[in-house]
């Protein structure tokens, strides 16, 4: 029945012949394409980039060919997996390709040489969808093995422990009289089949750090952990031997099964820290067009070398520090300087590894190699910061310094005490020195840290902000100074029409010119008119602007010069002339307007104690007047990446705690060394790699909400200490007396556990508020 | 109590089969993306 209808269904869709321009699925309703997704890859198809080499990262398989993992960004729907994975598919040598949704990746496999992955990797571009170099055999991989192993030992402990209970509920309800010697001998005997294998599976990550530390001469809290819960099977094995009524195994067993849990959560939590620079710079890496004896050949861009002639076409990246020898174009500096506009570079004029050749292609001689371009200085200066920021420690790692001897001490002390005092003989002692350690075993001090951690990086993630690690909340809690970049960060990045004096005929004409060039101010000319274009064709003079020949007149778009124009304009806002023929000329004004919420969240900011700062690249008058519109009294304009890294240096020094949020190559220096730092989405890869938390969205509140969120997460980390430590202040004493029966150790544990996790909950329920 | 014999045995091997069951999941990768899969069922696996 069912299979009929769908059939109908699909010949009805046919009948409309209504196919998605992207994918090719059928329509169900009007338009072009089947999803936004869909519309997305099409348009960001049309805009074909340049070709990049990642075969370089392929690894060679058994099967006399190479496999690589790339990045994909931009996969948004089903039809998105099927579009990718069937187009490679197709290839012949294509032996197995897989998209992972979750994870944003594109495995692929092929036979042949290894050059094919770039031509598969083209195909994938041409569709829409923008590929990345993973740097694959980073610290990534190992990562999700250590969680992997965790989960399968919780899966075993959980296992265990539901077992265990049900036999222990058994034991504690009754009496050895009232069930009879060899019942309560089963049951015991039983636990410790299920206990003893479990410990020894699922102890092992405590275990193996334990034995670790312990080789070097240290201690950590892994060896109280371990000593509790080896000690505790042993015993309890000891006790089933000689019918006692001392059995831990459950205890043991689910000791093992929070202290697992709270392990998972950190190891998600702790994610992968800042990227370190040597990979950053890898990103960057690509190839470069070179004349070698007369003949283009590309070549590696780690494999530049001084003197050498390089080609870079319009739109391509400038791969190493040089003079341009030929051609005159507009260059892009925001890489370097963070300047909204592209500066004009002709013969002579030097230009910077990383930055865009916008407007036409220009040839240049490598004056540095690239391991000392000025990029690879901006690398160093971050490899440095990120030296200074490793010597953060985590609160938790602070407490369990402090927590490990007392626990110790008092273990000891407990057997010595009972032996030496009270003349208990020695399985006496060691039973309640046991139980001491059972008791104050950290499982809701384990908890503490990692359940408020994964919470706030979940709610943060609901709102578009993501969080690389856990213990960066806690730097962030401490923050009271916060620094900004200008542009892209403070506002929006990119210039907006904003006003100007021209007719509607004007304007259908000028964004006719300006959607032929990359030029920042064209493009946003292009993007403010709606509506239909007229085919012209159209030559672009780097410098200057634009010109066309359209129905007989003689168009122009571009600078005052280029156009003839004669009002004088204001200052502050970026403009753009247009003419046609003689009749006067128009001029469109743009402006890179702040983000929308800018002037609240710096209000919000400042109102909540925090002290506001802005460091830019971009000039003075510009930086000025952002900072009186934002109320903002510290700024600094025109900074080079390394001044901006000095001042914050200086902060340092001057006893604050700074957050930088910053989205260019220029910020990348301060954001690696102030003690916190965030970046938009819309940042360059480095910039994103470099922060602490990315977040997404053309507003600015998400830096106050994850401030916000991060001291009130802190709060609670807090509170989760206090709560264990009175716990213990409480148990401690009953477990040296004596007095703790594997009941009372079994519920006091799980009762302090579910505590500090029911506690860590507030942070979502206050969050809605 | 005879009845305990075998209800433990019976109680303990159902658990043994679940654990193995989530232990298979987690070896055959059924974990690694979630989204996808979620998405993938929406294909047709014979295209016309």
């Amino acid at each position: 029945m069912e299979a009929t209808s769908l059939s109908v269904e699909r010949a009805h869709t046919r009948s409309r012949t209504l196919n998605c321009k992207h994918c090719g699925t059928k329509l169900r309703a009007a338009g072009e394409f089947c999803c936004a997704g869909c519309e997305a890859a099409f348009c960001a198809g049309a805009k074909t980039g340049t070709p990049q080499i990642f075969s370089l990262s392929a690894e060679g398989n058994d099967q006399d060919g190479y496999q690589m993992v790339l990045g994909v960004e931009g996969i948004h729907c089903a039809s998105c997996i099927r579009l990718i994975e069937n187009a490679l598919s197709a290839n012949e040598y294509v032996t197995a390709a897989r998209v992972n949704m979750s994870t944003e990746r594109l495995s692929v496999s092929w036979r042949g040489p290894r050059n094919c992955g770039d031509t598969l990797a083209q195909q994938i571009s041409a569709l829409g969808y923008r590929l990345y170099d993973l740097n694959t055999r980073s610290a990534e991989a190992p990562a999700t093995d250590v969680e992997k192993e965790l989960i399968k030992a919780i899966a075993v402990a959980g296992f265990a422990s539901g077992n265990l209970m049900l036999l222990s509920v058994g034991l504690w309800s009754s009496t050895a009289e009232a069930m009879g010697l060899a019942t309560q001998s089963l049951f015991h005997w039983l636990s410790a089949l299920i206990a003893l294998p479990t410990v020894l599976y699922s102890g092992r990550p405590f275990f193996r750090s334990a034995l670790a530390v312990l080789r070097g001469g240290h201690t950590n809290m892994d060896v109280p952990i371990s000593l509790a819960v080896i000690l505790a099977a042993v015993m309890s094995v000891s006790e089933t031997l000689r019918h006692g009524d001392h059995v831990y195994f459950d205890s043991a067993v689910m000791l093992l099964f929070f202290l697992l849990i709270g392990r998972y959560l950190d190891a998600r939590a702790k994610g992968k820290a800042r990227a370190s620079a040597s990979q950053l710079l890898s990103k960057l890496a690509g190839t470069a067009a070179v004349y070698q004896d007369g003949q283009l050949v590309r070549l590696a861009v780690k494999d530049l070398k001084s003197g050498m002639r390089v080609l870079a076409a319009a739109g391509e990246n400038i791969p190493a520090d040089g003079r341009v020898v030929k051609g005159t174009s507009d260059i892009d500096m925001s890489l370097i300087n963070g300047e909204t506009m592209p500066e004009l570079a002709t013969q002579g004029a030097r230009v910077f590894a990383g930055t865009v050749n916008l407007t036409a292609p220009i040839e240049l001689i490598v004056d540095k190699a690239s391991n000392k371009s000025l990029l690879s200085e901006i690398v160093r200066m971050m490899e440095v910061a990120e030296q200074g920021a490793a010597k953060y420690v985590r609160l938790a790692d602070k407490a369990a310094s402090l927590y490990t001897p007392v626990v110790h001490i008092f273990g000891a002390l407990t057997f010595l005490g009972w032996l030496l005092v009270m003349q208990a003989p020695w399985q006496v002692a060691m039973l309640h020195a046991v139980t001491v350690l059972i008791i104050t075993c950290p499982c809701a001090l384990g908890l503490a840290v990692p359940v408020v951690q994964v919470l706030a990086s979940g709610k943060l993630l609901k709102q578009g902000v993501l969080l690389k690690s856990g213990d960066a909340l806690e730097r962030l809690a401490a923050v009271d100074t916060v620094v900004f970049d200008k542009t892209g960060t403070l506002t929006i990045g990119k210039p907006e029409l904003v006003g100007g004096a021209h007719t509607p005929a004007d304007l259908r004409l000028a964004a006719s010119l300006a959607a032929h060039s990359r030029h920042p101010l064209s493009a946003a000319l292009a993007a403010a008119y709606e509506g239909p274009l007229f085919e012209m064709s159209v030559r672009e003079f780097p410098g200057k602007g634009l010109s066309a020949e359209f129905e007989g007149k003689n168009l122009r778009l571009g600078s005052r010069s280029w156009c003839g124009g004669d009002i004088a304009t204001d200052r502050e806002n970026l403009e753009l002339w247009f003419r046609a023929d003689e009749k006067p000329a128009a001029h469109f004004l743009f402006s890179d307007t702040l983000r929308l919420d800018a002037k609240d969240t710096i209000g919000t900011l400042q109102k909540i104690g925090m002290k506001t700062i802005i460091l830019s690249g971009d000039r003075m008058s510009a930086v000025e007047h952002a900072a009186n519109t934002l109320n903002i009294e510290e700024f600094r304009g025109e900074v080079t990446p390394s001044q901006k890294y000095e001042y914050l240096a200086k902060l340092k020094a001057d006893g604050k705690t700074v957050l930088m949020v910053g989205d260019g190559l220029n910020d990348a220096p301060a954001l690696a060394a102030a003690e916190a730092s965030m970046s938009p989405s819309s940042a360059i890869d480095i910039a994103q790699n470099a922060a602490d938390i990315v977040f997404q969205g053309d507003k600015l509140k998400p830096v106050l909400e994850t401030l916000i969120t991060a001291q009130r997460s802190t709060k609670l980390v807090r509170e989760n200490f206090a709560l264990a430590v009175v716990y213990n202040i409480v148990a401690i004493p009953l477990a040296v007396a004596g007095f703790v029966t594997p009941l009372i150790a079994a519920a006091a544990m799980s009762g302090s556990s579910l505590l500090v996790i029911l506690n860590a909950f507030r942070l979502r329920r206050k969050g809605k508020s | 109590m005879d009845v305990l014999l075998y209800l433990i045995p019976i109680a303990l091997l159902l658990g043994l089969v679940g654990l193995g069951a989530f232990l298979w999941t987690l070896k055959t990768r059924q974990y690694d993306d979630l989204d996808g899969a979620a998405h993938r069922i929406l294909l047709d696996d014979d295209e016309d």
